[in-house]
């Protein structure tokens, strides 16, 4: 038997695959179905302080070899939010992780308080998305200094539940941001975010696709940059880090965890797998591992670097 | 994705036209596409025609993006992607289908694909006056007995399409029921059928963002409508309640269905 249970931030994870945020997570019940799916644990889509609508349609959009969206961050806020948070943890059986976006440390601060009363397993500060930089500004994880303020805001706030910080690949300080979330109380690194943006433009419309124009680019396309993102924060810290970004089988999978991650993040690849994908991910990396005598996942994580 | 050009736009009746593009998509009754109008927005519309080249949407003036849809003119490009969703898949012989206002775009579509089965069609369509009725002729001419409902009584029986449902459900006859049209109406259709042990399929609507089963917008009960339905059967109607009691905005805040 092969042992793929795995420890984030002293929760444990009966697989090393995660729904990722603002994949499926809007309801109790989608979460649901991803865990029996298999997920090893489920993230909800990000919440913020109040009601957003997001940008108009088209926001997401499949291309050759990923997706590419600019949903904008639609939520229900907080309030509404942490009821639904609430009412997922007690329903799903996978620690529940719970989002949270905001546009300054304060409010990182009031978000992280408010969703930490809804007693989910995780709380992950979304301090990356592209998205909404018109109105939001430049996300806090391409500097160290804004990633680290905003972490520490959530961290006081957030009691005894572990925070994840989610980064970004957009950025050339990513050692540093790592570190400095590290510092300010992260317990995980989520690693990380859409890539890009990018752009579509639709050749007989002459016109960029999203409404938003540019977009976050995920799927197969980011893995082989996501890899190479999670090398450089294991590089740097200590705290366990969360592969996210293209993963749709056992080796990507298994790619991630070797380049360093504890667990993955699974987004995109819900398009063709469905809920099942999970399941199916962690049968393919327990398949490799029998056949490879590895007996523990754990053993694998950061093995490329030796 | 693509960009399609408009071959021909129809007046079906006074409030509803339909635009023919020019895209070679197989889809069944019940799918639906993505329809883009580039600076204004994207929605979901199921198909209402499909065949030899060509693929129909039919559109009412609700909105912003239907009122601009429905003022396009043949040569104009629109964008679509699609086809998305399961349709309706009726594996009996007597079927009735079950309509009302704008919501019966689809079940023409569906009613001249099931006579050419060989189903015997009973075509219940519900307006609320004699000129919104949409696709009664149509369903006459595949071979569908037609049954009209107007709420103002300007067309063969006066109330609603469920009443002449419950008159044909009582008489025996049927052994599905497919159903398109406003929420409330669907479920006392559901009701109607289940106490009478009658399947029934149901077209939902929901919010939709990407169409294809990712970002979860669309879920009714954990149910992905873009993905699993937008036609349900029975067999899960009966799991949901949300069904016609509880739908979600673009937020994603519950909001009376
Ligand atoms: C449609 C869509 C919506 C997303 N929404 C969020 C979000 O609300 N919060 C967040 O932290 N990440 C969001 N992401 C990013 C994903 O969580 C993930 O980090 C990214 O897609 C890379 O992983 P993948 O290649 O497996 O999709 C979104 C991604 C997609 C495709
Ligand atoms: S519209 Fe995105 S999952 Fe259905």
């Amino acid at each position: 038997m092969v042992e793929l249970g795995v420890e984030l931030a002293g929760i444990r994870l009966r697989n090393p695959t995660i729904l990722a945020s603002g994949i499926l997570g809007v309801t109790p019940a989608t979460l649901k179905r991803a865990a029996k799916g298999g997920a090893g644990a489920v993230t909800m889509k990000s919440l913020g302080p109040e009601p957003r609508q997001g940008h108009p349609n088209p926001t997401v959009l499949e291309w050759e070899c990923g997706l590419i969206n600019a949903v904008g961050l639609s939520n229900p806020g907080v309030e509404a939010g942490a009821k639904e948070v609430a009412e997922a943890v007690k329903k799903v059986k996978a620690p529940v992780i719970a989002s949270f976006f905001a546009k300054d440390a304060a409010e990182f601060g009031v978000v992280a308080g408010r969703l930490a009363a809804a007693k989910p397993a995780m709380l992950e500060a979304n301090l990356s998305c592209p998205n909404t930089i018109r109105e939001m500004g430049i996300p806090f994880a391409y500097e160290p200094e804004h990633a680290a303020e905003a972490v520490k805001a959530a961290k006081e706030r957030a009691g005894d539940i572990p925070l994840i910080a989610k980064l970004s690949p957009n950025t050339h300080r990513l050692k540093e941001v790592a570190k400095a979330v590290e510092a300010a109380g992260a317990g995980a690194i989520n690693m990380g975010n859409t890539l890009g943006p990018g752009m579509l433009i639709d050749v007989d419309a002459r016109k960029p696709i999203l409404a938003n124009k540019a977009g976050g680019v995920s799927g197969p396309a980011i893995r082989p940059v996501a890899v190479r993102c999670v090398w450089d924060v294991y590089e740097s810290v200590k705290i366990p880090i969360i592969g996210t970004g293209g993963v749709g089988s056992g080796r990507d999978a298994l790619e991630m965890i070797m380049a360093g991650a504890t667990a993955v993040g699974v987004g995109s690849a819900v398009a063709s797998g469905g809920f099942k994908v999970f399941g199916k991910i962690a049968k393919e990396m327990e398949e490799w591992m029998a056949k490879n005598g590895v007996s523990s996942v754990r053993e694998l994580v950061g093995v490329a670097h030796k | 994705m693509g960009m399609a050009k408009i071959l021909e736009v129809r007046e079906e009746n006074p409030r509803m036209r339909t635009l023919f593009l020019d895209a070679a998509m197989k889809a069944s009754p019940g799918q639906f596409a993505m329809l883009w109008i580039p600076g204004l927005n994207e929605k979901p519309l199921s198909f209402s025609y499909c065949g030899e080249g060509r693929v129909g949407f039919t559109v009412a003036k609700v909105g912003p993006f239907s009122e601009k849809l429905s003022q396009m003119k043949v040569g104009e490009l629109v964008g679509v992607r699609g086809p998305f969703g399961n349709g309706f898949k009726p594996k009996w012989d007597r079927i009735a289908i079950v309509g009302g206002g704008c919501g019966a775009a689809p079940l023409g579509f569906l009613a001249e694909e099931l006579a050419r089965k060989g189903a015997k069609v009973s075509f219940v369509v519900g307006a609320k006056t004699k000129g919104e009725l949409l696709f009664a002729e149509r369903a006459r001419s595949a071979g569908a007995e037609v049954l009209v409902c107007t709420d103002d009584g300007s067309e063969e029986r006066k109330g609603f399409a469920t009443d002449a449902l419950k008159d044909l459900l009582e008489k025996g006859k049927i052994d599905a029921v497919c159903t398109c049209g406003p929420e409330i109406m669907m479920r006392k259709v559901f009701e109607l059928c289940e106490a009478k042990g009658v399947e029934c399929q149901a077209s939902l609507e929901r919010w939709m963002k990407c169409g294809f089963g990712v970002c979860g917008q669309c879920a009714i009960d954990g149910f992905l409508v873009c993905k699993e339905g937008p036609v349900f059967p029975s067999s899960k109607l009966r799991r949901m309640r949300e069904f016609g009691t509880l739908k979600r905005d673009a937020c994603g805040l519950p909001l009376k269905a």
